[in-house]
């Protein structure tokens, strides 16, 4: 065990405790917080495979923007939070029973698969490397220019949804 | 002349003897690093922290004077030691939760307000190589941690179970969101120009300062910095006439004074970051390379003259009403700041053929475009005004004043 | 000296199943909107830990980009699952998912 392994532990133990808070906590406001320490830990994991510039995106879309979206959503349809809501569906046995067979399957399957890992240093200008990339004609720019265009759509079609009349 | 040298490099010597005082104790390089780090972590928080007792004053003396009264004039001298009285009512003042607030929660926002505040610190520059940590992603992380800011107003105010403090949190998404927009476009025009997003790789590619070649990225971020760190005329979210104190209603002692704190933190944090971004951060006509321990104190000369400028609106504008706000940044800001974007891409692909003089000639043409689109918003906004002469509100109100 | 792959995918695996497990058994729809949100995270630990373990010695880059597509996703998923949401309880004053069971307003 050397010490990047124990920043894996530690930061894997935060985000697991923090999706389970997320999908245990009765007080669902609660539970966003819970999913905002989770994106926190989820970024950190980010810093350790030293994607940096994606740990900075995911602080600030996630926990910056869905995170808070979530918060908001919550607040605006606050009298739904009272302790006597029922949170839980008749189908959580069913749902547990899948969560738990599927997480044995994909670890069995994981386990026994050998990846044709390769250790290299990433290079220096990676983040220059994936600016490139992504308007490059004969790389990325095609799924980058239909990601804003869904972006876009995405937008205007949550304000006409959620635009009093 | 050994004495000089030391004098004027003495940040630097400062570190190696710090090093070599650990190692001379016989500790393994690992635990050198270790505690220079936490050193350097307990300095950059000290320095935040301290920033509140210089800028109350400072705050407190400046308005005064600008509004024609003489201030606080009792501690001596002239009043500038008022921050200590007042830290220590602070600390005595009873600590008062409301009985139907969300314990933990409460408890948590003052905390959690303060920790992003100082977290900025890390990366901001104080002299070449004086930086908490260099990171090549420096000022996207200065914008991401500071969206933690908003989370932790939220919490405040949900946990607060206070009207006020829950119509103060539906006006901090709005306000909050609204101006990371412009700011982040703002910021986006410097990395174009610096092709770095290190901070100090910001400050090193400045040859003149970008307030001067690009001044509407400069002007948004300078909006865009007094709306986040929620500085008056843009303190919508606790505006004392409308929402008392908004997010902060329910909190009192030392929770309230952890607020407190983390405002000075922020302001003091985004004078630096504009100073590092637009006006040349620790460079000052050569100083930095004949005299390099002046730099800290540069940087800190350059960061109180944004706060001056941010105290100065603060003292001469009236608040600006909710929807009004939120509509300048969309309606106004955005825009500005996309042509302003648009244009430093066009700006920074000029082909010159002589390296060094590509940033003069690139930043001219940035700086004269940059004074064409002011003048076109400018005439634009006049022939607007000009068309409102005619509307009958404001006939209205131009027959009341006569 | 590093952690080794198949440990960021063991931890994506149980990531997603909390995430699965929440969307499943939640009655709140911004609670089912949470659990999805961690199935992504997911999905976008697995893309990195591949990319910095396979694709960095071969010098590409597919991982990292469809990252922030997926991250772009998720975005505009919250924006209109939140808007939905909102909608549905201004029209309805619920966001049980039960309980929206006609395909009209």
């Amino acid at each position: 065990m050397n010490v990047s392994q124990g920043v894996f532990i530690l930061l894997s133990a935060v985000v697991l405790i923090g999706a389970a808070g997320v999908v245990l906590h009765r007080n669902l406001f609660r539970a966003a917080l819970f999913l905002i320490l989770s994106f926190v830990g989820v970024s950190g994991l980010y810093i350790l495979l030293e994607a940096e510039l994606l740990a900075m995106v995911q602080l600030l879309l996630y926990v910056g923007a869905i995170a808070i979206l979530i918060v908001f959503a919550i607040m605006v349809s606050r009298q739904l939070m009272s302790p006597q809501f029922r949170d839980r569906n008749e189908q959580w046995v069913g749902g547990l029973l899948v969560a738990v067979v599927l997480f044995a399957v994909l670890a069995f399957i994981l386990l026994q698969v050998n990846w044709p890992t390769a250790e290299a240093a990433v290079p220096e200008d990676a983040i220059a490397q994936l600016g490139q990339a992504l308007v490059e004609g004969d790389q990325f720019v095609l799924p980058f220019e239909v990601a804003s265009v869904l972006l876009m759509v995405a937008l205007v079609g949550a304000v006409i949804i959620a635009r009093e009349k | 002349m050994g004495f000089w040298n030391f004098v004027l490099n003495f940040w630097t010597e400062l570190g190696a003897w710090v090093g070599n005082v650990l190692s001379g104790w016989g500790l393994p390089p690992w635990a050198v690093n270790l505690i220079a780090d936490v050193l350097g972590v307990l300095v950059l928080v000290v320095i935040g922290v301290a920033a509140v007792l210089i800028f109350t004053p400072m705050e407190r003396k400046v308005i005064a004077r600008m509004q024609d009264r003489p201030g606080p004039n009792r501690v001596w001298p002239y009043g500038l030691l008022q921050a200590i009285p007042d830290a220590i009512k602070m600390l005595t003042k009873e600590d008062i939760v409301p009985e139907k607030a969300d314990r933990q929660l409460h408890m948590l926002a003052p905390i959690l307000v303060v920790i992003p505040s100082l977290l900025v610190y890390a990366v901001l520059p104080w002299g070449p190589r004086i930086i908490g940590q260099d990171l090549n992603v420096g000022v996207l992380y200065i914008v991401a941690i500071s969206t933690i800011h908003i989370l932790a107003v939220l919490i405040a105010a949900w946990g607060s179970d206070n009207k006020f403090a829950l119509l103060s949190a539906f006006r901090v998404v709005n306000q909050l969101l609204a101006y990371e927009v412009p700011m982040i476009l703002s910021i986006l025009a410097v990395v174009l120009f610096t092709k770095t997003m290190s901070t100090q790789g910001i400050v090193e590619a400045q040859t003149l300062p970008y307030f001067l070649v690009m001044p509407i990225a400069g002007f948004v971020f300078l909006v865009c910095a007094l709306a986040e760190t929620n500085r008056s005329p843009n303190d919508l979210l606790e505006a004392d006439s409308e929402l008392v104190a908004g997010y902060m209603v329910e909190y009192s002692g030392m929770k309230f004074a952890m607020f407190f704190i983390a405002e000075y933190v922020n302001m003091f944090a985004s004078a630096i970051l504009l100073s590092t971004l637009f006006l040349g951060g620790y460079k000052f006509f050569g100083l930095e390379n004949a005299a390099p321990v002046l730099t800290p104190f540069i940087v800190f000369g350059k960061a109180s003259f944004v706060i001056f400028l941010m105290l100065w609106f603060r003292a001469t504008f009236p608040r600006m009403r909710f929807d009004h706000l939120v509509g300048f940044s969309w309606k106004f800001l955005v825009p500005l700041s996309l042509v302003n974007l648009i244009l430093a891409g066009i700006a920074v692909k000029i082909p010159v053929a002589d390296p060094r003089w590509e940033p003069w000639v690139q930043g001219g043409v940035m700086a004269i475009a940059s004074l064409v689109i002011i003048a076109a918003t400018a005439w634009i906004l006049n022939r607007t005004a000009r068309k409102l002469e005619g509307a009958p509100a404001l006939k209205r109100i131009v027959a009341a004043e006569r | 000296m590093q952690v080794p792959l198949s440990w960021y995918l063991i931890v994506a695996a149980a990531l997603f199943c909390i995430g699965l497990y929440g969307a499943l058994s939640r009655r709140n729809a911004i609670g089912i909107l949470m659990g999805v949100e961690l199935m992504l995270n997911s999905v976008n630990i697995n893309l990195l830990a591949f990319w910095r373990h396979i694709e960095v010695a071969r010098g590409t880059l597919t991982g990292q980009v469809f990252a922030i597509i997926v991250i772009t996703v998720a975005a505009a998923e919250a924006a209109v699952g939140l808007a939905l949401i909102i909608s549905a309880y201004r029209h309805r004053k619920t966001v049980d998912v039960e309980d929206m069971d006609l395909m009209k307003l």
